[in-house]
């Protein structure tokens, strides 16, 4: 949902009604017909300020007065999207500098920072414009606060791509998965930089592959890096099942004891993959796939049982296919 | 056949906590922190249940209270959802509707008409009166009208106008921006394939290269992201695979999805649920929401159709249905109705309405009833595809498909 926090007295509070430079506009009520649904108990300066608003937009005044009033209509409702369209049509009209917008909306959005509208604003301007020096910058300070706020995100894939910034990203993204190995969306980052860089080449899976090896080492448990794990191995030719380093280095963990349920579901799949497409690896029969969902049931993946078992009879099911295919 | 649904042990979920390994990060520090207030609630619960054995219950009345209270007056702090009426709108009658409750039909005559004073004189319906139109109102408000299921409120949509908006919105590649100048990400395409449908306006024309495009925000996760290159998140993974059965391209979602270990949108969106809490979270490593329940909870029987057309049927949910009612019942329920995120959060209606539909999913796996607690706890069955009520679904479906999909205009152009 949007963010509802609000700010606190930050424009001067005298209200639109009262102000000697407004005197000429009748504002315009809000026609919520004879009787409203879902009526919200507006304060007095949020209803004066939109009366004003609903006036100049009704007669599309392009103004420095009706800019200034679009300032205090997003304070007050960030996610009104009516009002920041409007204000792009304004700042047009009055050929205004963007740049002092980009600093504006910079603002904003350091405050509302979970709001498709800010950040929507922003991407404009900075197209307007065609400057996105700034832009690495922002998303680092709001992602310094929140590393995983998708908004941020996005809007710092937008510039990348658009702008063909990807020196460095890679770098950014490892510290980011330095300073939290659990950091989902630096992990997709990675992914995304590469897919748009080097592509999955054979050498780059191969660094990418102990990359991953050596995180899930220190824990086990992190689901971010064994998604990425498999991301990877789906893209090789080798398929999940036959990576000599990942195969061995997932029999190693399990022997250790280790019993991540993510190293589990991972052979599991190995074994259906051989089931599925042959391969001949010995390690990785139906049998041993079945013998690891009932661990994953019983112990190690409870919550996940009822997809286990589904799991197995998906096996059992395979098997019975591949038999009536090798009896005909 | 039916099934009595139990509460997990307390020890299962004791020993459910999450595994640090002595390396502890943001995430994990924000996850042992939830599970720790979850716990409490759960622990609590455990307690009384020796002294009523009516627990966990779901608050029918309470909510019922709230919502309607909520229907005609919302307090200034919804001043940010100013450009949401629709949704505000479509938030409180969806959970009503699930809750059973008439809404008489003078009401009913009110509300589609405030709904009217949203709708644009260029076709689509706005965030409030007089703003700009905009997909996701449009949608939300298609959807409250549908609810409402009344010949008025059906009448109230100018279907030709709401092609031309929807046109308007498409862009080259398939996609839709929700507004005249606005973002483009997969809600776009889900609000778009959801209002065509209900409203008998689907064309392939309309949708050309959007079902493909749809399929490029599937990440390397088997979620779904808002755009292709970003995170597979809860939200946008329902949006994806909705608009994509919508349009009859369910198949696409990945070559061999439903066959084998490459079944990676099937494993990404059961590994969302949180093994302690028991309910569902949006991405990967973040914490458990209520809203979750439905938008990840809602895709099952979506899997479970597309799994029976590839003759794999399950027999049982694919994920823990008696866990995630435990969380929504026992975790997000305000004693004065309403429900919440998780433990700690306020009360609003976007949480009451997506918590009560994943409820309402947990409780029935195809037709037969799955209910934790009471029978009294049962909510109405909801539409998988479009989140209202099937019987209002048919409604709206059939009204729209009898009169036609409207023709071109003259000045429509190509």
């Amino acid at each position: 949902m949007s963010d509802c926090s609000s700010d606190e007295n930050e424009n001067d509070t005298i209200l639109y009604r009262d102000r000697p430079e407004w005197k000429d506009v009748t504002p315009l009520k809000q026609d919520d017909g004879d009787e409203p649904v879902v009526a919200i108990d507006y304060t007095e300066a949020f209803e004066d300020c939109y009366d004003y608003f609903r006036a100049i937009l009704k007669k599309k005044e392009i103004s420095e007065r009706a800019l200034e009033l679009t300032k205090t209509a997003a304070q007050l409702n960030s996610a009104n999207y009516t009002v920041w369209q409007y204000r792009r049509e304004i700042l047009k009209g009055l050929g205004k500098d963007l740049n002092e917008e980009l600093d504006y909306i910079q603002k904003v959005i350091l405050k509302h920072s979970k709001n498709y509208q800010v950040w929507h604003h922003r991407r404009i301007i900075v197209e307007w414009l065609q400057d996105a020096s700034k832009e690495k910058y922002l998303t680092e300070t709001v992602l310094a606060k929140d590393a995983k706020n998708y908004h941020a995100w996005q809007h710092r894939q937008w510039v990348i791509r658009t702008f063909k910034l990807f020196d460095g990203e890679l770098e950014y993204v490892d510290t980011l998965i330095s300073d939290d190995v659990r950091n989902n969306s630096a992990w997709n980052q990675r992914y995304f930089v590469i897919n748009n860089t080097t592509g999955f080449t054979d050498e780059v899976l191969d660094r990418e592959i102990d990359y991953t090896l050596n995180h899930i080492k220190t824990v086990t448990e992190n689901e971010s890096a064994w998604n990425y794990l498999r991301g990877l191995l789906l893209h090789g030719k080798e398929g999940l099942s036959n990576n000599k380093k990942v195969t061995d280095f997932c029999e190693e963990l399990y022997k250790s004891g280790n019993r991540s349920p993510f190293s589990l579901a991972v052979i599991v799949d190995m074994c259906f993959e051989q089931l599925n497409e042959g391969g001949g690896d010995s390690r990785y029969t139906p049998q041993r796939a079945k013998e690891l969902c009932e661990e994953l049931i019983n112990k190690y993946d409870i919550i996940r049982a009822n997809y286990w078992k589904h799991m197995i009879e998906m096996i059992d099911k395979t098997m019975k296919d591949e038999n009536i295919e090798s009896s005909n | 056949m039916n099934k009595s649904v139990n509460l997990r042990s307390i020890e299962m979920i004791r020993n459910s906590r999450f595994n640090e390994e002595d390396w502890p990060t943001k995430s994990s520090e924000e996850q042992i922190k939830v599970e720790e207030d979850v716990l409490r609630k759960y622990e609590d619960l455990h307690r009384k249940l020796k002294m009523s054995i009516h627990l966990p219950e779901l608050l029918k009345e309470q909510h019922k209270k709230y919502l309607c209270e909520t229907l005609f007056y919302l307090p200034s702090v919804y001043e940010c959802l100013d450009s949401s009426r629709p949704w505000l709108c479509y938030w409180i009658l969806h959970p009503l509707s699930l809750l059973g409750v008439r809404i008489d039909d003078r009401r009913k005559s009110s509300i589609a008409k405030f709904i009217n004073k949203c709708q644009s004189p260029d076709g689509g319906f706005a965030g409030g009166p007089g703003q700009y139109p905009h997909l996701a109102s449009t949608y939300a408000a298609i959807l409250a009208l549908a609810i409402l299921g009344t010949e008025e409120s059906l009448n109230i949509i100018n279907r030709q106008k709401l092609k031309e908006f929807m046109r308007s919105m498409k862009q080259p590649d398939g996609s839709f921006a929700m507004h005249i100048g606005g973002e483009i990400d997969i809600r776009g395409a889900y609000c778009a394939a959801t209002v065509a449908s209900i409203t008998g306006i689907l064309t392939p024309e309309l949708f050309e290269g959007t079902a493909e495009w749809i399929v490029s925000c599937q990440t390397y996760e088997g979620g779904f992201a808002g755009a292709p290159g970003m995170e597979a998140h809860g939200g946008y993974s329902f949006c994806g695979m909705s608009a994509l059965v919508i349009l009859q391209k369910g198949h696409l979602i990945d070559e061999q999805a439903f066959l084998s270990h490459k079944s990676s949108l099937q494993r990404w969106i059961v590994q969302r649920q949180m093994k302690l809490e028991g309910g569902f979270q949006g991405r990967t490593n973040k914490l458990v929401d209520g809203c979750y329940s439905f938008w990840q909870g809602g895709t099952f029987p979506l899997i479970y159709s597309l799994l029976d057309k590839a003759g794999n049927s399950p027999n049982d949910h694919l994920f823990d249905e008696r866990a995630l009612q435990e969380y929504l019942l026992i975790c997000c329920q305000n004693p004065t109705g309403g429900l919440i995120d998780k433990p700690g959060k306020h009360k609003d209606v976007f949480h009451t309405c997506y918590t009560l539909s994943g409820l309402s999913v947990a409780q029935r796996f195809l037709n037969k009833k799955r209910v934790l607690g009471s029978y009294r706890n049962e909510l109405i069955e909801t539409h998988p595809l479009y989140n209202v009520r099937p019987d209002l679904a048919r409604k709206a479906l059939l009204h729209f498909n009898n009169l036609g999909v409207p023709t071109q205009n003259l000045n429509e152009g190509t």
